[in-house]
């Protein structure tokens, strides 16, 4: 039996492992409707304790709304939200007591100074006197604001709004960091300094960032979700979606020689290896030849080996890992498909914690 | 309600380092000692019946309309237009929390300025001979009808504030509704339709509401419960619609 955790910060750092609900958050079944349109259309999905998930989708795909909902701001039509095992409809203050959150956009107030600002949201989060200014130092340290402590939120750039932002989500020590779009905007410098923030807090407090900035997704996150049109797409490491959702590994080979003989060879090397596309000879008489193959293995060697075997002349050989991006194109995508054509299988989004195969259409 | 003071002590904060707080301030110290040297000069050249405190709290529904739009404005929509109440609202603090103490922070300020007006009356003290000129009665009767008219005030600021979308909006609505609190009930009266009996309760209701008669009361000393209890009831009722407003645009947003 769960024990009841005491409302108190320390009391909570005091708690056993043991008694600390495995899964942070779950979402089952949530449905928000604004006026006859599903923003939320049946999402379900869990984030066990310590992983940093990453919400992906394209613009007004429910990201934000579902976000919102975990957080007790919004409520929800219909489902149900448990955050740390609190549902969050009827014992919202409790849960929201186990939550960070850095809405889009970031919004601070503009007239207050860093540590006054983090001051006072560390007190209305309950944090006791003595902690708080603990933890303040801890949290400045952290994301490197020291030196910018006494200035006035206003006056700062981008990036330094966006470490205070990240800062006052953490203050807390929370089980669960919701940070909406904490990238947007950022320069490449001030993006690595947030990503190694985010993956800093990889461990006893559970991550999960909505961005449809796919690269740090990819960098960030240990799990994917991709949401489109209000509903979970697909979900699981980018990995096991690369090879879900496009299932097909990609060589690039620079070569000379007989280009006609060349699908023979390949099938020789292995039965699914097709030759999707070449392009004419450059001036040293090579071709570029893209490969296609179902297989997840590695084919570089016996498909060099071959090459050679058959006197072609080979220049490069390299596997094109597919991005995250062209699986979410082509997830996405996939969606509008299903959408679209009258009579099509409805993909299923399916709970729980494990990668989920998109549906086969 | 624990966080209530939290967010008092910090609105209070927010409202002494804002710059409309100081322009609200100064306006109305102009205007009200402007108004008091007025005043004297008229006591000067003819007797009159009554203290100064009388006429001069006559005037009080000008620092109304001057102080409270001023300071409230910024109160909730500042905060909704920047976002921030977003990240307010996701903290173990209720909507009622807020909304009280940003309302109990104007309050403070708004007791804080007509507080610096017994400095026009200590100035008189101290260098009128006259006795007669200071009235202690009227003068407490006053303060405290302005203690208690502030609150209903205030709350009309803040409400105007929930509501508006942005700061402006907020002082114009907040503007408006005053000013139909405060001579709507003795301009009505007076409308050809009201005089009909059939609407003789409404004729009276309008009567009872008028804030003047109230203000005349206090002056004489009468502390009418009658009028108490108006001005706690109407707080209460506007306090309560400002938390349902700011939920229901929660809601539906």
């Amino acid at each position: 039996m769960r024990r009841v955790v005491h409302q108190s910060v320390h009391d909570r750092m005091s708690t056993t492992d043991q008694n600390l609900p495995p899964l942070t958050i779950e979402v089952e079944h949530l449905v928000r409707t604004y006026g006859g349109i599903a923003a939320v259309a049946d999402v379900s999905f869990a984030v066990r304790r310590g992983e940093i998930v990453g919400l992906l989708g394209p613009n007004g795909a429910g990201k934000s709304t579902t976000l919102r909902i975990l957080t007790g701001f919004l409520p929800a039509t219909s489902g149900i939200v448990r955050i740390c095992g609190i549902p969050v409809a009827t014992r919202t203050d409790e849960a929201k007591r186990h939550i960070g959150y850095m809405p889009e956009n970031n919004p601070l107030p503009e007239d207050m100074r860093v540590n006054e600002y983090l001051y006072y949201r560390g007190r209305l989060k309950e944090i006791s006197r003595d902690k708080l200014r603990m933890r303040l130092d801890a949290v400045l340290e952290l994301c490197d604001l020291k030196r910018i402590r006494h200035r006035i939120i206003g006056k700062l750039s981008k990036g330094m709004r966006q470490r205070v932002g990240i800062a006052e989500a953490i203050l807390g020590e929370p089980d669960v960091i919701i940070m909406d779009e904490p990238t947007i905007g950022l320069d490449p410098h001030q993006i690595l300094i947030v990503r190694d923030l985010i993956g800093s807090l990889r461990g006893r407090m559970s991550v999960i960032i909505s961005s449809h900035i796919l690269p740090e997704i990819e960098a960030t996150c240990d799990r994917v979700m991709i949401i489109n049109g209000g509903r979970i797409v697909v979900q699981g490491t980018p990995a096991e979606l690369r090879h879900e959702v496009l299932g097909h590994t990609h060589y690039e080979v620079q070569l000379a020689g007989d280009i006609a003989t060349l699908p023979a060879v390949l099938a020789q090397v292995e039965s699914t290896l097709i030759l999707e596309s070449t392009s004419g000879p450059d001036a040293s008489g090579f071709h570029y030849a893209i490969l296609t193959t179902a297989r997840d293995q590695e084919l570089g060697e016996p498909l060099l080996q071959a090459l050679t075997a058959r006197s072609f002349r080979v220049r490069s050989l390299n596997r094109a890992q597919p991005t995250l991006e062209d699986v979410f194109l082509a997830a996405t995508r996939r969606s509008w498909d299903v959408v679209d054509s009258p009579g099509a299988k409805e993909l299923p989004a399916s709970p729980g914690s494990g990668p989920q195969p998109a549906a086969r259409l | 309600m624990r966080h209530f003071c939290t967010i008092f002590g910090h609105e209070i904060r927010m409202l002494l380092v804002n710059t409309s707080t100081y322009v609200a301030a100064v306006l109305f110290l102009f205007v009200m000692g402007f108004f008091f040297t007025f005043l004297l000069e008229s006591y000067s050249e003819a007797a009159r019946e009554t203290s100064p405190a009388c006429d001069f709290f006559r005037l009080f529904w000008l620092a109304v309309i001057i102080i409270v739009p001023l300071m409230t404005m910024k109160s909730i929509s500042e905060e909704r237009r920047l976002g921030t109440l977003e990240t307010l609202l996701t903290t173990p603090v209720s909507t009622g929390e807020v909304v009280l103490g940003k309302y109990g922070a104007a309050y403070f300020i708004y007791l804080l300025l007509w507080g610096s007006t017994s400095s026009l009356f200590y100035l008189l003290h101290r260098f009128a001979a006259d006795p007669r000129l200071l009235d202690a009665g009227t003068l407490v009767g006053g303060y405290v009808y302005i203690a208690v008219s502030g609150l209903l005030f205030v709350a009309i600021g803040v409400f105007a504030s929930a509501l508006a979308r942005n700061q402006a909006v907020a002082l114009v609505l907040a503007l408006a509704l005053l000013l139909v609190l405060i001579f709507g009930a003795s301009l009505a009266v007076d409308i050809q339709i009201l005089k009909l009996e059939a609407l003789r309760p409404v004729r009276q209701a309008l009567a009872y509401a008028n804030v003047f008669q109230h203000l005349d009361d206090f002056s004489r000393g009468i502390i009418d419960t009658r009028h108490l209890f108006f001005y706690f009831t109407g707080t209460a009722l506007t306090l309560i619609l400002t938390i349902l407003g700011v939920e229901a645009r929660l809601l539906h947003n």
